[in-house]
């Protein structure tokens, strides 16, 4: 059951990955770049979660975890950037 | 013992994090965990001028239960309207006036509103007196704007703003 | 038993991933595209971690519940960004389908 389940997971997860690029090359807005490249972090961790799943293996985590600080630290500095039109003050 | 443990809540929620991080419960872990606890808010407690306090735990409960189903609810409902197809859409942009004053209760809801079904808040107004909030589908604004201080504004002002 | 329930939380978590990348790519304007990865892929991302964390509690020795915090991580960073990209996006004047929210200006940061 476990193993019909995890291709078709990650079938779907990287069909959202190839979405989110097509986002991220279409534009077309720095806003809609910027909101591609978070949802490609999230999908990321998804992929992630399903590898550690797929081969029974825990390492993967410490992985997701800092991709999802980092992927949020840079979301956050990409949006000051357009607001501010500068990173730190 | 405001001088010892200047922010207890934040301690224990430190203590909980480390014992999540390290993924194991010994004795060991409790005591280092308890320790890091105590230390981080004396290290930081500069960028911690508020004092938060919690008067109503009951409502709290109730409000994260709220907030469980809600996140639920909202990702179905987003789920389903894009499945839809963008053509049915009616988006718009809605001023919600805001009742509360506290910079944590004003966060908590725009976090909230964001999370919940078919909103996400954008933007504060420079006297924090307005959030605009864009839905994703809608047919009455006003409706809308009265869900939500009724729903998620009135329990967050009850729980961290009101005096009695 | 735990095998159904793992597969149905994956398979959720799954296809909320994908509806959320579906929305940012098929929706029209920016503002509507920002619902589709704020909620439906962070709810997806949630169920495939809760899987995982009931997976290995199953298959290892003892309780693992550090996905938990990955999970916790991801609710609470996800609307943060999401209100910094539809404040940029306002900044910015991107366009929009809905009318535009009265402009008030110098935002509070």
């Amino acid at each position: 059951m476990l193993m019909t389940v995890i291709p078709i997971a990650y079938a779907l997860v990287s069909l959202a990955f190839l979405l989110s690029f097509w986002r991220l090359l279409r534009g077309p807005d720095a806003p809609d770049r910027i909101l591609a490249l978070d949802t490609l972090y999230v999908n990321t961790i998804a992929l992630l979660v399903l590898l550690g799943i797929h081969l029974g293996s825990a390492i993967y985590f410490e992985a997701a975890l800092l991709i999802a600080m980092m992927g949020f630290v840079g979301t956050v500095a990409l949006c000051k950037y357009l607001l501010r039109g500068d990173i730190i003050e | 013992m405001r001088r010892l443990l200047p922010h207890p809540l934040l301690s224990v929620t430190l203590a909980f994090l480390w014992l999540l991080l390290v993924n194991q419960l010994s004795a060991g872990h409790v005591v280092l965990g308890a320790l890091l606890g105590w230390l981080i808010p004396f290290a930081t407690s500069r960028f911690w001028p508020e004092q938060i306090r919690i008067r109503h735990p009951l409502t709290l409960l109730r409000f994260l239960g709220v907030f469980v189903i809600d996140i639920v609810r909202g990702s179905f409902q987003v789920a389903y309207l894009i499945l839809r197809g963008p053509t049915r859409l009616r988006p718009v942009f809605v001023a919600v006036p805001l009742a509360l004053r506290s910079d944590l209760a004003i966060s908590l809801l725009a976090n909230t509103i964001s999370l919940t079904p078919g909103t996400v808040s954008a933007n504060l107004s420079a006297d924090k007196r307005t959030l605009i909030v864009h839905t994703l589908d809608t047919g009455d604004a006003a409706a809308l704007v009265a869900e939500i201080k009724q729903r998620y504004e009135t329990p967050l002002k009850k729980i961290f703003e009101q005096e009695d | 038993m735990i095998d159904i329930l793992l597969s149905v939380l994956i398979l959720t978590g799954a296809i909320f991933t994908f509806i959320g990348s579906l929305g940012l790519a098929r929706l029209a304007d920016f503002y509507t595209r920002l619902h589709g990865p704020t909620k439906a892929t962070t709810l997806g991302v949630g169920c495939l971690l809760i899987a995982s964390a009931l997976y290995f509690s199953m298959h290892d020795e003892g309780v693992s519940l550090h996905e938990v915090l990955v999970t916790l991580f991801l609710f609470i960073t996800a609307p943060v960004s999401a209100h910094l990209l539809a404040k940029a996006a306002l900044h910015l004047k991107v366009r929009s389908i809905a009318a535009m929210p009265p402009d008030n200006d110098a935002p509070a940061d």
